[in-house]
């Protein structure tokens, strides 16, 4: 019981999830160490959905095993709820309901008594900066809002293990960054968190180590700089005028590019990876201004998932959205 | 897990629910009201209850087609719960699998409960008359909020199962018009075809429908006795259904409810 209690880790093994005849997932492992983050990085129609699912007991693996907290998912999902929270990617609150009446059923439903679960409340309305729903329908407000509260809704009876399914997606940086301030605010406190995300971004400032999927399946992972690193630092774009232009921009392109580079020439558009961007960039400019390339854009740019998934699979992220 | 406890949170927000969202009231209290209207003065004049007056016969019929249809609500509301997330919320925590159901079939009584009480005073105004004793009147009534709490669980494996609100309406129309049409609520059921007629003494919406008639006492001295053994025997026949629903449909329900919503 008390190793079952401490360990408030997350393993996956060899997950796999058929629907029908489409592989939602394809043998993904999984393993986050209790008190860590991991970031879950893919795009849609990856797995990331349907692997947080299993974990969280909502749907069973056609094969493969899992642990949450040192509990078995198939064997006792009942155990496995008691020590979880889940906030989703679409706010699962009921919107005819206030802030306060929704976190204090959620409370009551983990099992919290009347007193426990009111106290438990008004403490995370408070930390959440949700006061003006405390006492409102919640449908009257933005979708950060309601983002805030269901998150507030897995956090009722502070589990050891959070899952949080592309918490931010759709939100306006604002309140992107609100929600990135309380999930720290959880790590610090020794939460074990899998975060799934289609943001790079997000995943470099919240995860301790990341796992990129697609197709069901990791095809990278590292923290955050090793990921980076293989990934390249920069991305060099120029976008030119003249068609006739394009062969000798790309040779150009070429010889600054620490990758593959993307091209496109019925636009007159690159995308190279760089280096040492600054300096790539200045180079690119002397050389294309020397030969009288007429330029409509040119700078620089961090990369993108996209250019991850071109980087780790040779195809880019939307090809797989289809999943 | 403790079912009961859940239950009660579950209903409690049903409660809520039903206090915000005053447009579902408004059917909920104005359709019967409009159907002991266009029953009586649409069909009043042409259908003859011998010994007896039309709206007399009409109100149980009435009663039972509203608290039967009232159930609509049930599978609407579940199906709503699992457009919206909530119910992959709910399957997330520690409780039991039979309480977002139980608890919304229990607060749903709600509905019911006010829609009779508004078509009582229609029926009062056009004429119909609670004929038997306080204690009778009061088991009609609690026959007829017992069955449709019993089918409200049937609604609920169609709400789990069709996952839209507006698709749970279609499809239990289907079912639910046949059910209290092919019975004796708004016409004798000796009238109908030979088949018709086996098929509407057997259905527990007549045997529901003749308790409540004989319960509120608008059942005439002069009325021939029934022959059917379910017409005969109709408030045992009606409970025996509702417990039987409950017994086949409370388990459905919960495994629906433990498949449902996920991805």
């Amino acid at each position: 019981m008390s190793t079952a209690s401490r360990d408030s880790s997350i393993i996956a093994h060899n997950l796999v999830k058929k629907y029908g005849s489409v592989t939602a997932l394809d043998g993904l492992n999984l393993e986050v160490r209790a008190g860590t983050v991991l970031g879950l990085l893919g795009p849609n129609g990856a797995g990331k959905t349907t692997a947080v699912s299993i974990l969280t007991t909502l749907v069973k693996p056609t094969s493969g095993s899992a642990t949450v907290a040192g509990i078995d998912v198939l064997a006792n999902p009942h155990e496995v709820r008691k020590r979880i929270g889940l906030s989703g990617q679409y706010a699962a609150v009921d919107e005819h309901l206030t802030a306060t009446e929704n976190l204090e059923m959620i409370g009551r439903l983990y099992g919290m008594n009347r007193r426990g679960a009111k106290t438990r409340a008004q403490e995370l309305i408070e930390r959440f900066r949700l006061t003006e729903a405390a006492d409102r329908p919640l449908k009257t407000f933005s979708g950060g809002m309601r983002r805030r509260i269901d998150l507030a809704g897995a956090l009722i009876a502070d589990p050891p293990v959070l899952f949080l399914d592309e918490p931010t997606t759709g939100l306006d940086p604002v309140s992107r960054g609100e929600l990135w301030d309380v999930i720290r605010d959880r790590v610090a406190q020794g939460t074990t968190v899998l975060l799934t995300t289609q943001y790079l971004e997000e995943a470099d400032q919240l995860a301790n180590q990341i796992v990129v999927i697609d197709h069901g399946r990791s095809i990278a992972e590292g923290t955050a700089d090793e990921l980076k690193r293989r990934i390249g630092g920069e991305h060099l774009d120029v976008h030119i005028e003249r068609q006739d232009q394009f062969e000798l921009t790309e040779t150009i392109l070429k010889g600054v590019a620490s990758g593959p580079l993307r091209a496109h020439s019925g636009d007159g558009a690159f995308s190279a990876p760089v280096k040492n961007g600054v300096h790539a960039l200045s180079q690119v400019l002397r050389e294309l201004e020397a030969k009288n390339v007429a330029i409509i854009d040119i700078g620089l740019r961090r990369p993108t998932l996209d250019d991850v998934f071109v980087e780790l699979t040779g195809h880019a992220a939307e090809e797989s959205s289809n999943a | 897990m403790n079912i009961l406890r859940d239950s009660l949170v579950i209903a409690r927000r049903n409660t809520i629910r039903i206090r915000r969202v005053p447009d579902v009231m408004v059917f909920v209290l104005i359709q019967p009201l409009m159907f002991v209207v266009l029953f009586a003065y649409v069909f009043g004049g042409s259908i003859d209850i011998p010994g007896s007056s039309y709206r007399e016969f009409l109100m149980a019929g009435i009663f039972t087609q509203t608290v039967v249809f009232g159930a609509t609500f049930t599978g609407a509301g579940l199906a709503e719960d699992l457009q919206k997330g909530l119910i992959n919320r709910f399957r997330s925590l520690p409780m039991s699998p039979y309480a977002v159901v139980a608890g919304r079939t229990a607060s749903d009584v709600i509905y019911n409960v006010l829609s009779i009480a508004m078509m009582s005073i229609a029926g009062l105004a056009v004429g119909w008359r609670i004929r038997s004793s306080v204690l009778d009147a009061l088991i009609g009534y609690a026959l007829l909020l017992f069955f449709s709490y019993a089918f409200s669980w049937v609604m609920a494996c169609i709400g789990l199962a069709v996952r839209t609100p507006e698709v749970v309406n279609n499809a239990s129309f289907m079912v639910l018009f046949p059910l209290t049409f092919i019975a004796n609520t708004f016409v004798p059921s000796d009238n109908l075809p030979a088949v018709f007629r086996t098929i509407a003494e057997w259905n527990p919406v007549s045997a529901l429908t003749h308790a409540a008639r004989v319960h509120f006492g608008n059942i005439p001295a002069s009325a021939p006795e029934p022959t059917a053994w379910p017409i005969q025997n109709s408030t045992m026949y009606t409970l025996a259904w509702a417990i039987g629903l409950i017994l086949v449909f409370a388990p459905i329900a919960a495994r629906s409810y433990q498949r449902a919503g996920a991805r």
